[in-house]
């Protein structure tokens, strides 16, 4: 009936096309495996790990309220230490969201369709992330009743904020950052949000699902101008996610105090914010995905990849380690260089061997490829990473603070229950969000793993044949069935 | 004329008016996507130019069967940075500079160097922001009435219908001859969507 000239040229890619998804899945059944867990009966183990994840928030509320009414006298800063554990966690909290874009945005652009069974629950860990880091320097600033004087907004004293600093450079990279995410999140969603609609029993599920799906129907006039967005914002999103933690690092390198001054942090920021995520990312699928059945969706080669990233990006960040020894020494700054030496045999060697051991040698067992493959191993891994990740924040924010240049303010900085509190009630919230987003959002972007199946392609349905012949049309089937 | 530009316009957003009665089109579903290329491109040569095609994901090549130009997202977007760039680079002048300078270590009030990062960020920002908003301005989103929701049928346009829609309002449209037109061209569920809207605001 109709030529498909263009389809000859192509023939040899559509012979072995990469399976993606894995089984004999119809458009249909890939509906349902992701949906019914947004629509079914709440699993009682949902509600159990709601519950310890409320208790989380109820936890961090209370430390923030006690904070709030004390000041932050609460925390272990102190002078010279007057960075401490909230920097840490807000370092942490924030390379953590970095995967969750690299994966949507980065691998999107770089046509890695093996993204879109993951993009989803990253973007969401991204979002939820960026909302514990930000509870950290919010809290921070003491009074956080005037927390608005942060961003230029008129006012009374006729003050403006100081564009020259750092901190105020934060602010704007983290809050840009959130929005562009939560964008990006949406914009993704709404085609996945109208098929829950199309899909709902309940008339107000169906209204508000309507509302949020914006009365979405699947048009190509629609898509065209969808497609274009959404390229968009991956390449909008790819240079400011790269740009956050080099802002990020920024807070310390614009510094001139030995620890913090060098001009090797925005990249190695980044690397390490990239390696840390994806572990995250890891240690979250590992577990939802045998819980919400989705093996076939988020398969071993997706968890593969993964950990291949983790591996690259892990030898990146240890040998930023190592470059950051080389730059001291062969800077001949003394105090550059007592920094680094104190830093491995001062007195938090401890926490500086957790971090070369954790982030430096444990991913290098990714190297085998049994062991990339070993989900129980790369669990352990992954949770193994973010704990190295975090003692890398604290190394660095601790030890270039705690000996300064006056010896008699030397000291040894230790955190108080309201710091581990505060930390642990992040957790809380962290997982609180998630649970929220696994039960009531497809976690999995139904529309995109649909359009990298076999069949979404139009010339799947030529002639199987040689492919260069124009066939006819596959005739329709009987009006119940779906697709072949 | 401006009837025409508005009714242009409207297609564009896969908006279609109804034709003076309560007829909103014709629905057709086809079996896969490359059946539904097909389709639009048969329903291009017939002559309509009213139709919209419908499917749980993007059809690849979809845009040229149907006529389609390349979205004008782009230079939209790109005016949104620009905006964005002018409004930094004003901000941390005016109100660095001018309006409240502090010196700082003998640091100029305004310089480049310090700027570009809120330059970079607010750049980015606009760009986001403007891209989403025209993004729902092109589609007409959000829609929350459309007539093609009385289909119980079309309810799989987005898990794994694919369907053509001609408009009523296109120069072409005969009831029953696009409706034979449809299944001649490979469609079955072939059925009629009315506007139930307009038609109780015409009988009250």
């Amino acid at each position: 009936m109709a030529n498909h000239p263009q389809s000859g040229q192509q023939a040899e890619y559509y012979e072995g096309p990469p399976t993606l998804v894995k089984g004999e899945h119809s458009f249909h059944d890939i509906t349902n495996l992701v949906s019914h867990h947004a629509e079914k009966k709440t699993p009682m183990a949902w509600l159990a790990a709601f519950s310890v994840a409320s208790l989380g928030v109820v936890l961090l509320l209370t430390m923030l309220a006690y904070q709030v009414w004390n000041g932050v006298g609460v925390w272990g800063n102190n002078q010279p230490v007057a960075w401490g554990w909230p920097i840490v966690n807000f370092v942490f909290w924030v390379g953590i969201g970095h995967a969750g874009t690299l994966i949507s945005a980065v691998l999107f652009l770089f046509r890695q369709s093996w993204r879109t069974s993951i993009n989803r629950a990253a973007e969401a860990m991204t979002i939820f992330a960026v909302i514990c880091a930000l509870i950290f320097p919010t809290f921070h600033v003491g009074r956080v009743w005037v927390v608005y004087w942060m961003l230029p907004i008129p006012n009374q004293m006729e003050m403006w904020p100081q564009f020259k600093s750092p901190l105020l450079w934060d602010v704007f990279a983290v809050s840009v950052y959130f929005t562009v995410s939560l964008l990006f999140w949406y914009v993704g969603l709404v085609p996945d949000l109208a098929t829950l609609r199309d899909r709902a029993k309940n008339i107000w599920r169906k209204r508000v699902l309507g509302f949020f799906s914006l009365g979405w129907t699947g048009a190509n006039r629609h898509w065209r101008n969808y497609e274009k967005t959404y390229l968009i914002l991956a390449g909008l999103a790819t240079p400011l996610v790269l740009s956050v933690h080099s802002v990020v690092s920024f807070d310390f390198a614009v510094s001139i105090i030995p620890g913090w001054h060098t001009t090797i942090f925005p990249p190695y920021f980044v690397a390490g914010a990239i390696f840390s995520g994806f572990a995250m990312v890891m240690t979250l699928l590992v577990v939802a995905r045998v819980i919400y059945n989705l093996k076939d969706l988020i398969t071993l080669d997706h968890l593969e990849k993964m950990n291949i990233v983790i591996l690259v990006t892990g030898s990146i960040v240890g040998f930023a380690y190592i470059t950051e020894f080389f730059v001291a020494w062969y800077s001949m700054v003394e105090y550059e260089q007592y920094a680094f030496l104190n830093r491995a045999i001062g007195p938090y060697a401890w926490a500086y061997w957790i971090m070369m051991t954790c982030n430096l040698i444990a991913p290098q067992l990714f190297w085998v490829r049994r062991f990339r493959r070993s989900i129980p191993l790369m669990f352990a891994i992954s949770i193994v990473v973010n704990i190295g990740m975090w003692f890398e924040r604290f190394v660095i924010t601790i030890t270039s603070l705690h000996r300064d240049f006056l010896p008699s303010s030397w000291g040894y900085y230790t955190p108080t229950f309201v710091d581990i509190g505060t930390f642990i009630g992040s957790f809380g919230l962290f997982f609180f969000l998630f649970l929220l987003f696994l039960r009531f959002v497809p976690m999995v972007a139904v529309s995109e793993v649909k359009g990298v199946m076999p069949e979404a392609d139009p010339h799947f349905y030529d002639d199987h044949g040689d492919g260069h012949s124009a066939g006819t049309p596959t005739p329709a089937p009987q009006p119940s069935g779906g697709t072949s | 004329m401006l009837k025409q530009l508005t009714r242009q316009i409207k297609l564009s957003m896969g908006i279609f008016e109804s034709n003076g009665d309560t007829t909103y089109g014709v629905l057709a579903e086809f079996s896969n996507p490359g059946t539904l290329l097909d389709a639009a491109r048969e329903t291009r040569k017939a002559g309509y130019r009213y139709f919209d095609t419908h499917s749980p994901f993007p059809v690849h090549g979809m845009d040229k069967a149907m006529g389609l130009g390349q979205s004008i997202i782009g230079p939209i977007v790109f005016g949104g940075a620009l905006a964005g760039l002018a409004l930094a680079v004003w901000m941390q002048w005016w109100m660095g500079a001018i309006d409240y300078p502090l010196n700082i270590s003998g640091k100029p009030f305004f310089s480049t160097e310090p700027s570009t990062p809120i330059m970079f960020e607010l750049t980015i920002l606009f760009s986001a922001l403007t891209a989403v908003a025209a993004m729902l301005a092109l589609n007409g989103l959000p829609r929350p009435y459309n007539p093609l929701f009385y289909s119980e049928n079309f309810r799989r346009a987005t898990d794994d219908g694919f369907f053509l829609h001609i408009g009523a309002n296109d120069g072409q449209f005969e009831l029953e001859r696009t409706q034979e037109f449809l299944e001649s061209i490979g469609g079955y569920n072939v059925e009629v969507i009315e506007d139930r809207e307009t038609a109780t605001a015409t009988s009250e």
